[in-house]
């Protein structure tokens, strides 16, 4: 194969993390000019890829890579972003990079400013140079303009259209120099409609100047819009690389989510929907990266609801905004009895309780014994376990034993003793305590986020298991979210994807993985709602 | 989202008011609380002045500047013991102090450096560390290490330096330079910021936004001291007595424009980006833990020379006090004229200035007055220093939770 092609190369790229492989033989190719798509869902390896291309530190810490990279057909080795930069990679993040209180001028020249020397840069050196505004001007001027964006070069950014953020991100790629590859990353997920057509367009305009463009994305619709090959990973994985001719929407979220599901549930059983457990409307949750916008949903007595969708797109925000962890807004009640939100006292009183996602941080005192934290909680809560005299209180040690030892045996928590520490626990050990904990509260609902993140294979069914046995031996109803779409479509019976802070659709786990895969990317009502491709 | 100027200057608006009353309370003569300002801000301009470096690189107020304060005593002590009087005696104070107060000030930044995001209360514990060490050169190592024989400056027995050194060869040595009766200053500050808002109008040089109006602010404090001029200068006003140390003054000017050229400069533009995000300051490459360095040792610099200047004013040392008390009177006034922990602008170091001292001075009378003892009056000052930054700080907290509240609902 001849090299001389292709602006960018990777070949056999290949990374483990301490042991987990969590990259396998990918190879990507890049033309100059060429727009590539690179197509997947959380986890499936994009932005170790992209980790990989920008010789990220975290990279180099856990041991490099397996695999060669080419640069216009030569052999190079990224070893810091810096390198790459040099190497004319540039990259527009998904969070921006830009300070707020700063211009776009200043935003587009950060530590590249034009200076010219004066007396005081003749003497003590040359961080003394005067910063040439108007040259910086005129330069933020030109790559604005190149990509289309109307708007004063020294505005603040603070107060910005989001969009707007977006096009001086790129501003700034293309005002380095010899830039040769840019990767946008997920770059239309926080844009609305008519801002990224206008970024796709300015996209466009910059490929045709004879700079590869790597469009790290979940929208199909978009992928097929404007990229001229794509690339779909899956678990590490490269599944396929297609050039858009050879493809279309519906093949391309079947390879994205396509994956075997196993059912724990066998029997889709139907929901009496005669009770409405938790109704939620016009929910809004500030939870930095993971804002809900707006969600309606009506959760039925008795069942086990999924939340999925996408990292970032706000489905963890709901059950946090609803205990009361983050602001929130909208209108939520339970069984019928309006819940005041920002509450979290409230939140557990109304027979609510919560896993949360963060176990480590949020969910577990992590130098406590396991008995303590299944007990503490309801200790706050409730009272239970606790002896008063008066304004004083005192543990009651031998309740939380017996209650503690109860519940080792039914989670089966395979640990020393109820006295052993939490932290020494291995992940799906203490997600059990957090259960056990949630339990104490005799609760209602039980919302649980994640509760496989970081569990090895065996645990994580165990976990799903104890979920059902929960919902079919108490009637508990439990609204699970995740972001592995397998584990919801194993043990739910309505499964609510969440895209872009709202309800994208309900769907039930026995639908294809086509509509899981467009419901996920925010593309099911544009696609099945015209029925075309 | 348009702001509310009340919202936005609630802290200098509250402290305006506050300093109204106290001047009316206090019932002195508006002549007399000027000249007194005259000589406060004279003799502590340089040491607020210090102050806003760190804070634009993000550092937070810097309750190190003891430090620098410590190192302007140690070279005024060795200069009252060579006994090199007037402003010799202030030139190579000036010249000794600095390369300590580099020593310091880069020690500091190292210290700062490891303990992120704790910069305020580390810079405070560290003053008070400093101040052991201090103590052990000034009253221990001194004499019995440092061969040091000096009756004047020593305690009888020799070992340690007197807890009171008299300043007298380098009383005044800087402020009576050159002095000027106030409205004749007026009309010297009328023109020099006449000039310098004419600058600012016609170039646009180093202007982030062309449309600022950058101009302004001068235009309005020319037209402030013409008018004062206009008002004071009758041969019988009560200001005429004023007389002020022009050279002070000039130098507290020099520090303030030293502030704007570094600005415009790319060492100001990494203070500014590495004070607005420590992480997109370093992917975009720029030497973080450096520039920190710089700007701390830069304040401790300036705030070595603001001691000196102190000093020289007060024309005696309080050897193991001097020093104590300046970190925290700087920044009660600096954050007295509305600047934050992340914002601090010259113009509000100098409103700043002008209130907390005015109300450090009006405080004893107006407390006096109203409560009707004398001593009250003093703990009053302490109050004001201490309570000033406290209500500042939680105001600036609580306009925070607020802001973040609103943006919610918006």
């Amino acid at each position: 194969m001849k090299h001389d092609n292709y602006v960018l190369e990777m070949k056999n790229i290949g990374k483990l993390y301490s042991g987990n492989r969590v990259l396998k033989d990918v190879t990507l190719r890049l033309r100059p000019g060429e727009i590539h798509a690179v197509l997947g869902e959380n986890g499936a390896g994009k932005s170790t890829l992209m980790n990989i291309l920008f010789g990220m530190p975290v990279i180099h810490a856990t041991g490099g890579h397996e695999g060669e990279i080419f640069i216009d057909g030569q052999a190079v080795s990224i070893a810091s972003p810096f390198e790459s930069m040099k190497f004319g990679i540039g990259m527009v993040h998904q969070e921006f990079m830009l300070i707020p209180g700063f211009t776009i001028t200043e935003n587009i020249k950060i530590n590249r400013e034009i200076t010219r020397p004066n007396i005081a840069s003749r003497i003590f050196g040359p961080a003394l140079k005067s910063l040439d505004m108007e040259a910086m001007n005129s330069d933020a001027r030109k790559a604005l303009d190149t990509i289309g964006l109307n708007i004063e070069e020294w505005t603040k950014i603070a107060g910005m259209p989001v969009g707007y953020m977006q096009f001086v991100e790129i501003a700034r790629e293309i005002d380095k120099a010899d830039m040769k590859i840019i990767v946008f990353d997920e770059p239309t997920a926080v844009l609305t409609e008519s801002e990224a057509d206008a970024l796709l367009k300015a996209m466009k305009v910059i490929a045709d100047s004879g700079i590869a463009i790597l469009f790290i994305t979940h929208r199909l619709d978009e992928v097929m819009t404007i990229a001229d090959n794509i690339t779909v990973l899956r678990d590490g994985e490269l599944v396929r690389t297609l050039a858009k001719t050879e493809t279309n929407a519906f093949h391309l979220a079947e390879l994205m989510v396509g994956r075997k599901v196993e059912k724990i549930v066998q029997e889709s059983s139907n929901v009496a929907k005669s009770e409405i457990a938790l109704s939620i409307k016009g929910l809004k949750v500030h939870m930095p990266g993971e804002n809900v916008r707006q969600v309606d949903l009506d959760i039925f007595a008795g069942e086990i609801i999924g939340i999925g969708g996408l990292g970032g797109q706000g489905k963890i925000g709901i059950a946090n905004g609803i205990m009361g962890l983050y602001p929130a807004a909208g209108q939520v009640s339970i069984f019928g009895k309006p819940l005041a939100l920002s509450d979290t006292k409230a939140a557990y009183e109304a027979g609510l309780a919560f896993v949360s996602e963060d176990r480590r941080g949020v969910g577990l005192l992590l130098d406590s014994s396991i008995e303590i934290n299944i007990a503490f909680t309801a200790m706050q809560m409730r009272n239970s376990f606790l002896y008063r005299f008066g304004p004083f209180s005192h543990l009651a040690y031998g309740k939380i034993r017996k209650n503690a030892l109860k519940k080792i045996a039914d989670l089966d928590i395979r640990c020393t003793g109820p006295t052993q520490l939490t932290r020494r626990l291995s992940g799906g050990n203490q997600q059990k305590v957090c259960i056990a904990r949630a339990l104490a509260l005799d609760p209602r609902i039980l919302l649980v986020s994640e509760p496989t993140r970081g569990i090895d294979v065996g645990a994580k069914k165990i976990v799903l298991e104890t979920l059902v046995k929960l919902n079919r031996e108490l009637g508990m109803t439990i609204i699970m979210t995740s972001s592995e779409l397998a584990e919801l479509r194993s043990i739910c019976q309505r499964i609510a994807i969440v895209c872009g802070g709202r309800v994208e659709g309900i769907l039930s786990p026995d639908a294809s993985d086509v509509d899981f895969g467009l419901m996920m990317a925010g593309d099911y009502h544009k696609f099945r709602g015209k029925e075309v491709i | 989202m348009k702001r509310s100027f009340l919202f936005d200057n609630m802290v200098v608006l509250l402290f305006v008011a506050i300093t109204g009353l106290g001047i009316w309370f206090s019932g002195l003569s508006l002549g007399f609380v000027v000249m007194d300002l005259v000589t406060r801000i004279a003799r502590n301009g340089l040491m607020v002045v210090a102050l806003l470096i760190p804070v634009t690189a993000g550092m937070g107020l810097n309750f190190a500047v003891i430090l620098g304060a410590m190192a302007a005593q140690i070279a005024i002590i060795a200069v009252v013991h060579w006994q090199i009087a007037g402003i010799n005696g202030i030139l190579l104070a000036t010249l000794l102090s600095t390369p300590l107060a580099i020593l310091f000030g880069l020690f500091i930044g190292r210290l700062l450096n490891k303990t992120r995001g704790q910069e305020m209360i580390t810079s405070m514990i560290a003053g008070f560390f400093a101040d052991g060490l201090y103590m052990l050169l000034l009253m221990v190592i001194v004499g019995t290490l440092i061969p040091l024989r000096n009756p004047q400056i020593m305690l009888p027995h020799g070992i340690g330096i007197l807890n009171t050194v008299d300043l007298a060869i380098l009383r005044g040595a800087v402020d009576d330079l050159y002095r000027m009766s106030f409205p004749h200053f007026m009309v010297l500050v009328a023109a020099i910021f006449l000039s310098i808002g004419a600058w600012f109008q016609y170039s646009t040089r180093g202007s982030r936004q062309p449309s600022a109006k950058r101009a302004l602010p001068f235009f309005l404090i020319a037209g402030a001291a013409a008018l004062s001029f206009v008002l004071t200068r009758s041969p019988d006003s009560s200001f005429v007595i004023v007389s002020v140390p022009v050279v002070t003054f000039a130098i507290i000017g020099l520090a303030c424009a030293f502030l704007g050229f570094i600005a415009t400069t790319k060492l100001g533009q990494d203070f500014r980006t590495v004070g607005q995000d420590q992480h997109v300051a370093k992917i975009s490459g720029i030497d973080v833990d450096k520039t920190r360095i710089i700007a701390i040792t830069i304040s401790t610099v300036m705030a070595a020379w603001g001691q000196i200047l102190l000093l020289s004013n007060l024309g005696n040392l309080s050897t193991y006090g001097s020093h104590i008390s300046v970190g925290v009177f700087a920044i009660a006034a600096l954050l007295i004229g509305g600047a934050t922990v992340t914002k601090a602008t010259v113009g509000q170091a100098l409103t700043g200035l002008v209130l907390f001292h005015t109300l450090f001075l009006v405080s004893p009378m107006a407390g006096r007055n109203l409560l009707g003892d004398a001593q009250l009056g003093e703990f009053f000052r302490v109050f004001i220093a201490y309570g000033v930054i406290a209500v500042s700080l939680a105001m600036y907290a609580w306009k925070r939770a607020y802001a973040g509240k609103r943006q919610l609902r918006s």
